[in-house]
């Protein structure tokens, strides 16, 4: 097909033009209109990315705020300031949206941004696929917080454990609320995942070979599977939980044979791969900035890859120690927990390969760093508790108790956030051209440090002094009021150190140093791109010859040719050796993504109400699918 | 610099004085008043030293690997082969060495988790059933007549191994007593038990460890400890219906609450209230507490918490029914005298 497109008027190739014009026409072919329609229709995964961005880190102000909220109430033992209606919806929300709308969000929207600049494409794969699911994703998020501002937020826990969220129990559409908002994450998440996946698989400029993608690309890669397969699992989970509730099958009724353990495995079997969706993204960015700031490549790039896929795979098989306190068989449990104490190798590997990067080396001392220092300190203390909560007798103690909030705390805020924080200051000059004020990020560090460990460090002494998780209030006699304040003086600390970090990305901005193309003397091919990147990202492709590309080539990067200028069109490359395989056309921008993810969203939301909005809801989706999918004449339609 | 050192050993002093506060407490997991607690305590610190070894070492291994050495990196390509397959060999000898301790910790756990979960013969068997958000408890014995309900308090013999067989009425719930045992989930439709031995006479407080609703944050439980002799007492009165009132308040107040819509929920062994789905009563004046621990016993208490369920313990299933003033205060002098 390829070469019936070589006779065609329009096939004018890059080869065939000077440096300047290329750029120009490029822009003019890969470029986002003016205007709302264009907007809307836009299928440039940058600015999907950018938008995915700062929504995720919108819900993770929202979410804080919800924090804020209580550690005010617990501030004092028998404190008034919220209710236990008020309390219960909060901790909900706040679960919620930090694990479904700000976590997992924010590390595809990292790699959404990233991965193709990375591999040395134009465009992620399926682009329409990525506008509808950011669309998505925004409408999902939009719903629960509107129904939790008309006080029908869901209030059964971010894991809405059944009989409690069944329709028994669950009042109201409450529980609802909450599952069908896990169905719009699903959607978006697994679409996002295909992506990633095919991009890193067929799109790698050509001369990138599986042992030269960069480390980032990799976990997004490993994440992708993860995502993949787990997300069944919830998607089982919240949709026989709404059957349940309102077309009364009985999937977890024990009166009438159903299992309310059923869902606990459900839930976890994605629940726990979950935690590694959201940290093994993390572990990509502390490997890129590790090796950009000890000014030398990854130590260990062969056992970090191997360490990312062995996480993958030990993460489908940890579930159960969630669930050491349901009565499940003692020696089955015991598996569960050696199983839980393997994953600490190939974690161990990775932190050993880390310090193996910075040790005899200049480290440079800037803020990506610093966060990523902080990282180390935090996520260690995580996930050594992570091996005490991998005991069965240990976790019959602290199981749902603050030792575990301040666990998961440790090993999310430390092993996620942190280095996510890094990677804004990091990557934010590739995104705006400029750079992020380096005395404000150390503020931003160090208060965010502080901060941290004075909320949290005090809850695992609280979960061992009988504290459970989930109270909205505790009587004076309990003893636990002097840790309880200490750790909200902590959270308030934490919060202004988010506050900062909010101010110094809107100062820098505008008013940021200019960056440069590559402001770190980088290794990455995301570098050796303009910042901010063009509509294409790159004018010629890169021809990859090393794991650090940038740093071989001092001079002029070697590049290919052949693509077409006037039409979009994208290199396709072999799975394992990149090797330049055909020239693919990439999708037009659309309106229908968009259209589709509105019609997608009347359906989900009339569904809580009546099980007709499935029939004629799909309707409106139907519709905006064949709009979308309806063939344009494109040299792959024809051929 | 001269301040920094007596910044850390105050700093240490703090954390280690935080620390030990966890040992103490009557809902502490750190202050172990059972062989259960004890084994599960002594597993905690072991765990707790290691990794703390682990966490020193590491953090000081990442403490020198930031010490500058050498000249200022120009070209970052530019990497000693040497120096490199020195460190393959340090970190697959780390790799190897963290497999070993995670092996031996999990022996330990599993060493532990059998000890744990021993089956002794027990000389107590208590039917726990969770409800929002109360504790329904009741004694079996082989002999049905000595089998007897109350709630919110058990009390067990000294030194004899308890087994508390567990479920629910209506969610899940979790038993949760540190100072004795680990948790244990109350699940519909499943019956779990836990096993646990009192060593010394005491009160041991324990919560509902999994979110239940509105209340979860107030569903205590009290465990009484005391000696073989007076825990048989109090069994024999706990099996007695309750006593038919001899002062003039009290037979009033019996007469209200018999007369009202509170038998349509309590029980009390010896009238003719028969409700179920509500704590039994026959002797609720002899427990601690009302309300799951929600307030100490007390005739004021008492008629506060009939005047007022909600205030006290918003969303609570207890209805406010409208009543005098006088009856009121009968009832409750009626409710304190069952003892």
């Amino acid at each position: 097909m390829s070469d019936a497109a070589v006779t065609s008027g329009r096939d004018l190739r890059d080869t065939a033009l000077p440096d300047g014009e290329l750029h120009a026409r490029l822009s003019r072919t890969w470029g986002t209109g003016k205007g709302l329609i264009a907007r809307l229709s836009t299928v440039d995964h940058k600015i999907i990315g950018r938008r995915y961005l700062i929504t995720a880190f919108v819900f993770l102000l929202l979410g804080g705020a919800l924090a804020a909220a209580m550690r005010i109430q617990l501030a004092r033992p028998g404190n008034q300031v919220l209710g236990p209606d008020a309390y219960n919806q909060l901790f909900t929300m706040h679960g919620t949206t930090m694990m479904f709308l700000f976590a997992v969000p924010v590390m595809e929207a990292v790699g959404v941004y990233l991965v193709p600049l990375m591999v040395g494409t134009r465009n992620i794969a399926f682009p329409r696929l990525n506008a509808f699911s950011y669309w998505t994703y925004l409408f999902g998020g939009i719903f629960i917080w509107t129904a939790f501002a008309l006080k029908v937020g869901p209030d059964v826990g971010w894991f809405a454990y059944v009989p409690l969220s069944g329709p028994q129990y669950g009042v109201g559409k409450r529980p609802d609320v909450w599952a069908q908002m896990i169905t719009f994450t699903e959607v978006s998440a697994l679409a996002v995942a295909v992506e990633i996946i095919v991009t890193t698989f067929k799109q790698r400029a050509p001369g990138m070979t599986l042992d030269r993608i960069p480390l980032f690309v990799w976990a997004m890669l490993v994440t992708s599977f993860a995502i993949v397969f787990s997300m069944p699992a919830i998607v089982i989970a919240s949709t026989t939980l709404i059957l349940d509730r309102l077309i009364g099958t009985h999937f977890y009724n024990a009166a009438e044979g159903g299992d309310s353990l059923l869902y606990q495995h459900l839930f976890w079997f994605f629940g726990h791969p979950e935690v590694y969706i959201i940290f093994l993204p993390a572990t990509g960015m502390v490997s890129m900035i590790v090796a950009t700031f000890a000014r030398r490549p990854a130590f260990g790039y062969i056992p970090l890859v191997l360490s990312l896929i062995a996480i993958g795979f030990l993460s489908f098989g940890l579930w159960v120690h969630h669930m050491f306190a349901t009565g499940l068989p003692q020696l089955g449990m015991s598996f569960f927990t050696a199983n839980s104490m393997l994953i600490a190798i190939p974690n161990g590997v990775q932190i050993f390969c880390w310090i193996a990067t910075l040790w005899g080396g200049r480290p440079v001392f800037r803020t990506p760093l610093l966060f990523v220092l902080g990282f180390f300190f935090i996520f260690v203390i995580g996930g050594l508790s992570g091996i005490m909560l991998a005991s069965v007798p240990i976790d019959l103690q602290v199981h749902d108790t603050y030792f575990v909030v301040a666990h998961f705390h440790y090993v999310l805020i430390g092993g996620a956030v942190f280095p996510l924080l890094g990677a804004v200051y990091y990557w934010f000059p590739k995104l705006t051209g400029r750079m992020m004020s380096e005395a404000m990020g150390r503020w931003n560090f160090w208060l965010a440090f502080v901060g941290f460990n004075l909320a949290f460090f005090p809850m695992h002494i609280l979960g061992l002094q009988g504290m459970p998780r989930r109270v909205y209030t505790y009587g004076p006699e309990m003893g636990w009021a002097n840790l309880n304040l200490l750790a909200t003086v902590g959270a308030v600390i934490l919060a202004l150190s988010f506050l900062l970090f909010v101010w110094n990305v809107f100062s820098s901005v505008r008013g940021g140093a200019i960056a440069g193309d590559n402001p770190w003397d980088a290794g990455t091919l995301e570098w050796a791109t303009a910042s901010p990147p063009p509509p294409q990202n790159f004018d010629r492709i890169p021809l990859v010859t090393s794991r650090e590309p940038l740093w071989a080539e001092r001079g002029a990067m070697p590049v290919v040719g052949g693509l077409t200028v006037d039409d979009r069109q994208v290199l396709v490359t072999t799975v394992t050796d990149a090797r330049a395989e055909l020239r693919e056309s990439s999708p037009e921008p659309s309106i229908w993504p968009f259209l589709a993810s509105v019609a997608l969203t009347v359906l989900f939301v009339g569904s809580i109400f009546t099980p007709w909005a499935v029939v004629w809801g799909a309707v409106p989706v139907g519709v905006a699918l064949l709009g979308w999918f309806w063939p344009k004449g494109d040299v792959e339609d024809e051929g | 610099m001269t301040g920094r050192p007596h910044a850390r050993a105050a700093l240490a002093v703090l954390a280690f004085a935080a620390i030990l506060g966890g040992c103490q407490g009557w809902q502490s997991a750190l202050d172990p008043q059972g062989p259960q607690a004890r084994e599960l305590a002594w597993l905690f610190w072991m765990f707790l030293a290691v990794l703390t070894a682990i966490f020193v070492a590491v953090m000081i291994a990442l403490a020198l690997a930031l010490i500058p050495r050498g000249p200022p990196r120009d070209d970052p390509l530019a990497v000693d082969p040497r120096s490199e397959r020195r460190k393959n060999f340090v970190v697959a000898g780390l790799a190897v060495a963290t497999g070993v301790t995670v092996l031996v910790l999990t022996g330990f756990s599993y060493v532990s988790q059998r000890n744990l979960f021993r089956v002794e013969e027990e000389a107590v068997i208590v039917r726990v059933t969770g409800h929002q958000w109360w504790w329904e408890v009741r004694y079996e014995e082989p002999d049905a007549s000595r089998t007897f309900t109350t709630a919110n308090e058990i009390h067990v013999p000294v030194g004899k191994p308890v087994k508390v067989k567990l479920n629910s009425a209506d969610v899940i719930h979790s038993f949760w007593l540190p100072n004795l045992m680990g948790k244990m989930d109350l699940i519909p439709g499943q019956e779990n038990d836990i096993r646990f031995v009192a060593e010394r006479p005491g009160l041991y407080r324990g919560q509902c460890a999994e979110f239940c609703g509105l209340q979860h944050a107030r569903m205590g439980l009290l465990v009484v400890a005391e000696e073989e002799g007076a825990f048989n007492r109090w069994r024999d009165a706990q099996i007695a219906p309750a006593e038919t009132p001899t002062e003039p308040e009290r037979i009033t107040g019996q007469q209200a609450f018999l007369s009202r819509p509170c038998v349509m929920c309590h029980t009390v062994r010896g009238t003719g209230a028969g409700g179920k789905v509500a704590p039994d009563l026959t002797h609720i004046g002899s427990r601690r507490h009302l309300a799951a621990s929600t307030l100490p016993m007390s005739r004021g208490n008492l008629a506060a918490w009939i005047v007022d369920p909600h205030g006290i313990k918003p969303g609570v299933n207890m209805p406010t029914i409208k009543l005098d003033p006088d009856d009121i205060n009968a009832i409750a002098a009626y409710l304190e005298g069952l003892k």
